[in-house]
């Protein structure tokens, strides 16, 4: 894999993404680890500095999270320590862990620039506990960088397509 | 109903109050039963004062917006002149929402089934050919959009009653005026809700989110992980002092009229007064300025207990007004004894900076909200009771009696919890 993006002489920036597919691949094992609860690796995926934010249901892509009340604006350290937490007995709420499964689709290419590639999908994950499964839906917004060969996360935003947290009730799993 | 409700008659079958003893209980059964949601209903949700929204979120003239409370759809607006209103968002002719959209500037509203219009002061206001209608066809005002019938407001926070008679908002909030003081008091240029409402529902009793709002019992236990966080980033001693400190540095205090309130001196940050090594040099400065400046406004007493006490506050039957890391304004509702609606807002001071606003949101995301590393497993234990009390037949009681024998309860006994049960045991038996 090479970089992703070159400055040229006069500022401006082009940028050259790897295939859809490869993409693509990438958010399939993404989803792994979180099915999985492979969560120390998935944290790896994210790039030093990077950011995982989740806003209310419904809010648009331009949502700001230091204009708005959100469900989640993690910076990095923060999201270390929620995937600390999640692995403790005493998050109760993912105690016994929930079962969940992810479906990654309509994977696209959205642009690029000097952060990186802005890559877009739509989720449907089932997070099923205490004999109930409920269902999130959105779609996310990734900038993916490749960094010492491989694909890392510098932001991820999640949103929720839908009206509120009816039934759901709370995103104590990772989106 | 009928056998439920005679039963139910009985005086002492809710709760148990022996202040000798310093005994309480509250029976399970009020968790699950039908017969009791209908009477909550009838009794307490449309005889007492509940929150619509704050005057913040009503900034100009002929703004609206559109929100269930109570079990009702209602429309809450200013008019032309700026006024505020509150109607039923049900049209006069055959009953569809006349506002579909969460919030608007509109100066009347028309209904979209057979296009029937209103003034944004409820008049109707349909131009219909001659011949159609008689000729004084909603003359009398019967076809105005139906008005709440009240609605009032104390420091920006407004309320509706579906009780025509019901007393004064401010006779109502007897001590817990005080304390929206407190909170309205935090900005020299008002507070304002910060955009973004998290509406999200939890498989259990809405009464068991009153408790759990204001329940200083339950933080180091439950909220174990979210401590441990707070312990790195801020320092394992600040930490523990704070928690150690709640015996004897807090209160659990009735306010009267059912509202209750626990206050004390936690150890995370707050937004005014209290900086965090996290926060910087500049957040420190900032956060000392904002501190300054209330002194200055309110003296120095006042301003050490707006700045540097924490303070979870309940108003009866089911606004919670949390002045904690953050502030968040939270209301719910019952759809069924199992299942609740929640809707919670932050509250901010107009004209904070983007970095002080930042930090803010932060602190509250930390701990509160669906995605916080708290109110998740809240919502766990609120649902797990839930499904305990399917045993209610073989094991009938819960036990609130912490702290009831001590002169000045602290912030982890359950005294500011009775204060609600009792006032809802007093509604409740007193309309039967
Ligand atoms: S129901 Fe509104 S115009 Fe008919
Ligand atoms: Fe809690």
């Amino acid at each position: 894999m090479s970089d992703v993006t070159t400055i040229t002489k006069a500022g401006s920036v082009s940028f050259s993404p790897l295939s859809r597919s490869e993409y693509e691949d990438f958010l399939y094992h993404e989803a792994a680890l979180l099915d999985e609860w492979r969560l120390d690796e998935w944290y790896e995926l994210f790039a030093e500095g990077a950011i995982y934010e989740v806003p209310t249901a419904g809010s648009r892509d331009d949502a700001d999270s230091a204009a708005a009340l959100f469900y989640i604006a993690d910076d990095h350290t923060r999201l270390r320590h929620r995937v600390e937490r999640l692995k403790k007995p005493s998050a109760h709420s993912e105690w016994p862990r929930s079962d969940s499964a992810r479906l990654i689709s309509n994977v696209r290419i959205l642009g690029g620039g000097e952060s990186g590639v802005e890559v877009g999908c739509i989720f449907t994950t089932y997070r099923s506990k205490n004999d109930i499964t409920d269902l999130f839906v959105g779609h996310a917004r990734y900038m993916l960088r490749v960094i010492d060969g491989a694909i890392r996360i510098v932001s991820k935003r999640v949103f929720l397509d839908m009206n509120s947290l009816k039934p759901q009730g709370r995103v104590s799993i990772l989106l | 109903m009928a056998t439920a409700l005679v039963t139910a008659r009985k005086s002492g079958r809710w709760i148990q109050d022996d202040r000798q003893a310093g005994l309480f209980k509250v029976s399970r059964d009020v968790f699950t039963s039908p017969e009791i949601l209908e009477l909550e209903r009838a009794l307490i949700f449309d005889r007492s004062w509940l929150f619509i929204g704050h005057g913040s979120e009503l900034k100009e003239p002929n703004d609206y917006l559109t929100r269930k409370v109570g079990g009702r759809e209602l429309i809450f607006n200013r008019d032309r002149g700026g006024e505020y209103r509150a109607f039923f968002n049900t049209c006069p002719h055959r009953g569809a929402m006349v506002a579909r959209e969460k919030c608007g500037n509109a100066l009347g509203f028309k209904c979209f089934y057979h296009g029937w219009s209103f003034n944004n002061n409820g008049k109707y206001a349909t131009r219909t050919p001659a011949g159609v209608y008689p000729e004084n066809f909603g003359k009398d005002g019967s076809l105005d959009l139906a008005a709440v019938p009240r609605l009032d407001s104390y420091r920006d926070f407004f309320f509706v009653n579906y009780d025509p008679n019901a007393r004064p908002l401010v006779d109502f909030l007897q001590g817990a005026a005080e304390i929206l003081d407190l909170v309205a008091d935090h900005s020299p240029n008002g507070m304002e809700i910060v955009g973004g409402a998290q509406e999200y529902s939890i498989r259990a009793n809405w009464k068991l989110l009153v408790e759990n709002s204001f329940d200083g019992y339950h933080a180091a236990e439950t909220h174990e992980t979210y401590f441990a966080y707070l312990m790195k980033a801020i320092g394992e001693g600040e930490v523990t002092a704070a928690l150690d400190d709640l015996e004897n540095a807090s209160r659990g205090l009735d306010l009267g009229g059912g509202h209750g309130m626990v206050e004390g001196r936690a150890p995370w940050g707050r937004p005014i007064g209290r900086a965090i090594p996290a926060w910087g040099e500049e957040g420190k400065a900032e956060i000392d300025a904002i501190t300054k400046e209330l002194v200055e406004r309110v003296g120095p007493e006042r301003a050490a207990r707006i700045a540097n006490r924490d303070r979870n506050l309940g108003i009866f039957p089911n606004l919670v007004m949390n002045d904690i890391m953050a502030i968040t304004v939270r209301t719910f509702y019952p759809d069924a004894p199992d299942l609740m609606n929640v809707t919670s807002w932050a509250l901010a001071p107009v004209g904070e900076t983007r970095e002080a606003r930042k930090r803010r949101l932060d602190n509250f995301l930390e701990f509160l909200g669906p995605g916080g590393f708290a109110t998740p497993d809240d919502v766990e234990a609120l649902e797990s009771a839930q499904r305990g009390y399917a045993a209610s037949q073989f094991a009938p009681w819960n036990d609130i009696s912490r702290g009831m024998l001590k002169d000045q309860p602290a912030s982890d006994d359950e005294e500011q919890m009775r204060t609600f049960w009792r006032e809802w045991n007093r509604r409740m038996e007193a309309g039967l």
